[in-house]
């Protein structure tokens, strides 16, 4: 299940050499299993679930639909990457401190489409955050509490403004 | 608690989890993120069929495909060739007779995931297809050979209660369907088996309910004395009953074991669907009499359980069915009759709610029946019935439990109501969001009700005890026990309990795995009662001993030393010390086992006392539905809950608004489609969960009522949330249409056509 060939992927960053590799490999298998980077995770295969949300040069997309060997040419930027020095992010900090963590397996997914949608629109209504969300299924939460955690966010951003 | 004088987390803070920063970072580690040197992938070959004999399987194609290391069946099976949590029948690997569509046949284990589906395709199974039991009813009397050596009908319990010869003046009688539903935890199926040098044990890391359990249906299947079978709680997705039942546990050990290296399985989200039990879909017959003012005398009511090809817990779901037919009211007279069944659909077994989901869809129906048949309100003629503590229920169990079923009627009607839907409203406000073909003007609103009654614990005679272990040195507290963190809070609270009973601030939790006793499971909304209780037992036997220690020391009688915040003080004297310091140098270890009080079977006629304790909630819901369309948007959802003592008010919130919409997602949108036993639908393209615009506002009350039975004075409030709100929804859209609907969940065609 292998070729001599090899890709190189742009990851958080950093340049990866993917060896060995069988060719139809999604990208989220390779994050996963040959990068060493298991944040993201897989739980529909189908793009329905937005548990494996990266970012493909900036936009928010389902890792598991994307061939890994086609994002080559790509920045490739993972929830591992939000932030290098071990601390969290402000949205990291509220889906803590507001509940929005139960099992967690959508966490990873659900805290990079937030930070895309606040990076786009830095005051969203309520129908634009659920809407940004509605690609991320949660089983546990009923979603109350990332939406608390989303406000929140948004509500220091604007104090930290003013 | 709501004199907390300390700015430590202990119990009644909304103290955060301590996996959630590895959550929220990526870092915590699910099973299914496991990686071992040397590791091969596993993958199960399923039947394409519902019910067929299988004349041949034929591997010779597929071991020989570059880098399949192990391919193994029945025949490999080394010890007994099937399991099961009540009954053992359900095998390991269909050996002769696939009884359901998606049983395991074989398993593989090779170099990478592709080969193994390769693998699996190039295996050849040759079946002879047999006749297919799907209709629950013909599982019922003679109509249909048994399918399996236990026969077709896997329990029937009656009840008979009360003067059964009582009429009512006033009779209203419904025909009840609830659909069969997904757990859908995201986390899917996994298990890592790292055999041991000898070949003659292996650890496994698993994402399952209940590591114990899982260990003695393991041991037996694998032929291994059980501490040979090291269970270690790998990072849980999720479960909702859905990992109660042994998956992939015993396909991946065998593995490992055959191969001589680490194996990992994990089901893809298809092969999910197949690969755990559902919630059962079932029928419910429900004839209720009353007087002319409202007051239930008695009540008529048939249940079929349809529990697929293998038993499973279908027999405690039906037991939990029968015996909450009467819901949170009063009720003296009974006659129930309960069957639950075996067919060739999927089987089904535990999801949030155990039976009594199905039970209350019916018996909430009823009430707004009844309450039409008199001319009265869903409020009024519920008030008029509500249970309370001390009333005797249709098995003749007298209510112990706090029971302020009319209290959470009248908070949950006293939630303001939302505003109309405004004339220029977002689409996506609409039913229908963003298909955008709801018209406003056709939309009509309703209002529902829904109140229940759960029991927690495990019932009839089961001592389901947790186990934990507290250690205390030099003022920091290990915990130790088996529970299942599932997401819900159970690493969360134990600390908590600690730092209420120690006055430590340092308290951490410890693997959780098989090398302290069982926790029991992680259902049954048991594990803040249960391991909370054994958490609790284990730092009061520390405690004890700390004081004995102090009092050894400073020549002080231990009885006097009570914990006041984070120092122990003498109650009649003025020496004081802080934990901290007492700890110094010193390590005191101390187990419980906590045991709820002892339950009994019921008799032939469904009498005993056989459940533990009882939770309650209401339910209100307010829907919009487009007629002409079919298309429902649940707008909000108040709800009051009983929880007795709240321990951690966020931890509360998040079980009553996840709790709500997986309630919701039975009311309105999920259901697992089987045609003549075939599954339709198993991905979540064709299998719809609530997204966050499905998500109502949910305006939520916690009754706090100390519970005293409970160790910490809470009830467990993990099922409540979802079990009423579903009626709650499916009467809203009765109220804003005027039809009668008797099913969920609510399809547009039984709105529009």
């Amino acid at each position: 299940m292998s070729s001599n060939e090899f890709y190189t992927l742009k990851v958080n960053g950093a340049e990866h050499q993917v060896s060995d590799a069988w060719i139809g490999e999604s990208l989220l298998y390779v994050l996963r299993e040959r990068l060493g980077l298991p944040g993201s995770k897989g739980a529909c295969e189908q793009g329905e679930c937005g548990s494996c949300t990266v970012y493909v040069d900036g936009a928010a997309v389902c890792s598991c639909l994307v061939m890994a060997a086609s994002a080559v040419e790509s920045e490739i930027a993972t929830v591992e990457g939000l932030n290098t020095d071990g601390s969290l992010t402000d949205v990291q900090e509220a889906f803590v401190t507001e509940g929005a963590v139960q099992c967690g397996f959508c966490t990873p997914g659900l805290v990079m489409a937030v930070h895309h949608l606040l990076d786009e629109n830095d005051s969203p209504s309520e129908l634009e955050v659920k809407e940004a969300l509605s690609g991320n299924i949660c089983r546990c939460t009923g979603y109350g509490r990332i939406f608390a955690a989303v406000d929140k966010v948004v509500a220091v951003r604007k104090g930290a403004h003013q | 608690m709501s004199a907390v004088k300390t700015k430590r987390d202990v119990l009644g803070t909304s103290s955060l989890r301590p996996d959630g920063n590895a959550k929220v970072k990526g870092d915590f580690a699910f099973t299914s993120d496991l990686h071992a040197e040397n590791m091969l992938w596993g993958a199960t070959l399923r039947s394409p069929h519902p019910h067929a004999r299988i004349i041949s399987i034929d591997t010779s194609a597929a071991i020989k495909i570059a880098g399949v290391e192990c391919i193994i069946t029945s025949d490999d099976v080394p010890g007994q060739l099937t399991y099961g949590l009540i009954s053992s029948d359900q095998p390991v690997f269909a050996k002769d007779v696939v009884r359901y569509m998606g049983e395991p046949i074989a398993a593989v284990a090779a170099d990478h995931p592709e080969t193994c589906r390769r693998a699996l395709a190039a295996i050849t199974v040759e079946y002879e297809l047999l006749p297919v039991l799907f209709n629950a009813e013909d599982a019922i009397g003679d109509a249909f050979q048994a399918i399996h050596p236990d026969g077709n009908v896997i329990r029937r319990q009656q009840i008979i209660h009360g003067d059964t010869s009582v009429e009512g003046d006033v009779i209203v009688e419904g025909h009840y369907v609830i659909g069969m539903q997904d757990q859908a935890f995201l986390g899917t199926e996994s298990a890592m088996a790292l055999p041991d040098p000898d070949g003659q044990g292996v650890e496994v890391f698993v994402a399952t309910q209940w590591l114990h359990e899982d260990q003695k249906q393991m041991a037996a299947c694998l032929n291994l004395p059980p501490e040979k079978i090291r269970l270690v709680l790998g990072g849980v997705g999720g479960a909702f009953g859905a990992r109660e039942d042994i998956s992939l546990q015993v396909h991946t050990a065998l593995l490992a074991l055959r191969t001589s290296r680490p194996v990992k399985m994990q089901y893809g989200r298809e092969e999910s669907f197949f690969g755990h039990v559902h919630r059962h879909p079932a029928t419910v017959w429900m004839r209720h009499h009353a007087t002319a003012e409202g007051k239930i005398v008695k009540i008529e009511a048939r249940f079929v359980f349809d529990g697929g090809a293998y038993a499973s817990t279908s027999s405690a779901v039906l037991i939990n069915g029968v015996t909450h037919t009467q819901g949170p009211y009063k009720c003296p007279a009974a006659v129930v009759d309960g069957y639950s069944v075996r067919t060739n659909n999927p089987p089904c077994g535990a999801m949030r709610g155990f039976g009594v989901v199905q039970a209350c869809f019916a018996h909430e129906g009823q009430m707004d029946k009844l309450a039409a048949a008199i001319g009265t309100d869903p409020v009024t003629i519920r008030l008029l019935n509500a249970m309370e503590t001390g009333d005797t229920l249709i098995t003749g169990q007298p209510v112990e439990s706090v029971a302020p079923v009319a209290r959470l009627i009248r908070e949950t009607n006293e939630i303001p109501l939302p505003p109309a839907l405004s004339l220029d409203a977002n689409e996506l406000d609409l039913p229908g969001g963003s298909g955008i073909t709801a018209e406003r003007k056709h939309i009509k609103r309703g209002i529902g009700w829904g109140v229940s009654i759960k029991n927690i614990m495990y019932s009839e005679g089961f001592d389901d005890y947790s186990t934990a272990k507290c250690t205390l040195s030099d003022g920091k507290v290990v915990l130790k026990f088996a529970t299942s963190e599932v997401g819900q809070g159970f690493v969360t609270l134990a600390p908590q309990i600690a730092r209420s009973v120690l006055g430590v601030t340092d308290a951490i939790c410890d693997t959780i795995d098989t090398q302290i006793g069982s926790a029991g499971s992680t259902s049954a909304s048991r594990q803040t009662w249960m391991s909370g209780g054994a958490v609790d037992g284990a730092c009061r036997l520390v405690r004890e001993r700390l004081f004995e220690h102090i009092g050894a020391q400073n020549n002080i009688d231990p009885i006097r030393f009570a914990i006041e915040d984070d120092e122990i003080v003498d109650t009649a004297g003025t020496f004081r010390i802080s934990v901290i310091e007492a700890s110094q140098g010193i390590t005191i270890s101390e187990t419980f086992e906590h045991h709820h009080r002892a339950t009994e079977d019921l008799d032939e006629n469904g009498q005993g006392n056989c459940h533990v304790a009882f939770a309650f909630v209401a339910h209100r819901a307010v829907v919009d539905v487009d007629p002409e369309l079919g298309l429902v948007k649940v707008v909000q959802i108040a709800t009051a809950q009983d929880v007795g003592q709240v321990l951690n008010p966020l931890s509360v919130l998040g079980q009553i608004e996840g709790g709500i919409a997986q309630g919701l997602g039975l009311a309105v949108m999920e259901e697992i489609i089987v045609q003549e036993g075939r599954v339709r639908n198993p991905s979540f393209t064709d299998y719809l969960l609530p997204t966050a615009l499905d998500a109502p506002v949910v305006v939520a009350r916690m009754i706090e009522e100390y519970e005293p039975q409970a160790p910490l004075g809470a009830k467990g409030v993990g099922e409540p949330p979802c079990i009423s709100v579903t009626p709650a929804i499916v009467a809203a859209i009765r109220d804003a249409i005027g039809k009668d609907i008797d099913r969920c969940p609510v399809r547009p065609q039984d709105i529009c056509l």
